[in-house]
């Protein structure tokens, strides 16, 4: 029987995962955000098991909103990354160093 | 003998972190969106499985059909020199590896306690559809994080459009601001001068 435990461990495997690809791809803008994509997914597959183990809605509705602010940040994310590509014509994370003073 | 809905978790979940491994590893940008294509489409069903049918159909409609395909349009449109990106990419493995174990360890140390071995309580009302209960719930309790989250979303709209809007600098298109300060003595100049009588004479003459 599945329990809420494996549900957890399950998401804590895909966090992991994340954080991860975030040290392998650190030059990779790109693929950075789709890490933090997939590790907002690890925490909305938490949500959801405890939603439906506690029985409360309140969960779900965490995870509606966490779904709206992870679009808004994707979508502004990748404008920047334009931008950048833009005008730098590279999306290195080597290359963004113009603030450095 | 293995319960078929246990049997679709793990399925679901061995395909969800196979394609999570892909994302991260995979060579090519657009390889590794459409992974998380996968991914996403995995955890749908997982939700599906946690009876939350409203958040998974929401995660395929806006992350499948709005975010990866913005996703695979700026990865499609930017051209990438995948060499210099990958390079020295294993490098980091042994630290990432240390702290993913020691991240992974953790975490089942903690999930595999007492409190977290829950079952089930009692089946939520077998008439109430998870959507409506998520709609009651979002329109009274939750009204207000509700109005700033579509805050968020207009305000995301209107960044990304002003981030990335160029203007042409060939362009002939007019300023309505200006155009409506615009004054007579702008426009109109009025110039003393004589008529000159001959002139007009003659070509009264021609027209006759």
């Amino acid at each position: 029987m599945i329990g809420l435990s494996h549900y957890l461990i399950l998401a804590a495997i895909l966090f992991t995962i994340s954080v991860v690809g975030i040290f392998l791809n650190r030059k990779n803008i790109i693929i950075l955000l789709m890490s933090i994509e997939l590790m907002l997914l690890a925490v909305n597959i938490n949500f959801i098991a405890f939603s439906h183990y506690l029985n409360d809605i309140a969960g779900q509705i965490f995870v509606f909103f966490i779904l709206t602010v992870a679009a808004a940040e994707s979508a502004i994310g990748l404008a920047i990354i334009v931008l950048i590509f833009r005008n730098t014509r590279s999306i290195n994370v080597d290359d963004l160093n113009r603030l450095n003073g | 003998m293995i319960e078929f809905k246990d049997f679709v978790f793990f399925l679901l979940s061995f395909v969800l972190i196979a394609s999570g491994l892909s994302v991260i590893t995979s060579r090519n940008p657009v390889t590794a969106a459409l992974s998380l294509v996968l991914a996403f489409f995995n955890a749908a069903g997982i939700w599906l499985l946690l009876q939350a049918e409203f958040l998974a159909i929401a995660l395929v409609l806006v992350y499948v059909g709005a975010v990866m395909v913005l996703f695979l349009f700026v990865v499609m449109m930017l051209d990438i020199n995948l060499d210099k990106l990958r390079e020295g990419f294993w490098d980091y493995l042994p630290m990432a590896g240390f702290i993913g174990i020691l991240m992974m360890v953790e975490m089942v140390m903690v999930f595999k306690t007492k409190q977290f071995n829950l079952s089930p309580l009692a089946e939520a009302l077998p008439n109430s559809s998870n959507t409506e209960l998520i709609g009651i719930t979002l329109y009274s309790d939750y009204v207000l994080p509700f109005e700033l989250a579509s805050v968020v979303l207009l305000i995301a709209i209107v960044s990304a459009i002003a981030l990335t809007l160029r203007d042409r600098k060939d362009s002939k298109k007019t300023n309505p601001a200006d155009q409506i300060a615009v004054k007579r003595k702008d426009r109109v100049r009025l110039v003393q001068m004589k008529s000159e009588e001959k002139y007009v004479k003659s070509k009264a003459k021609e027209r006759i």
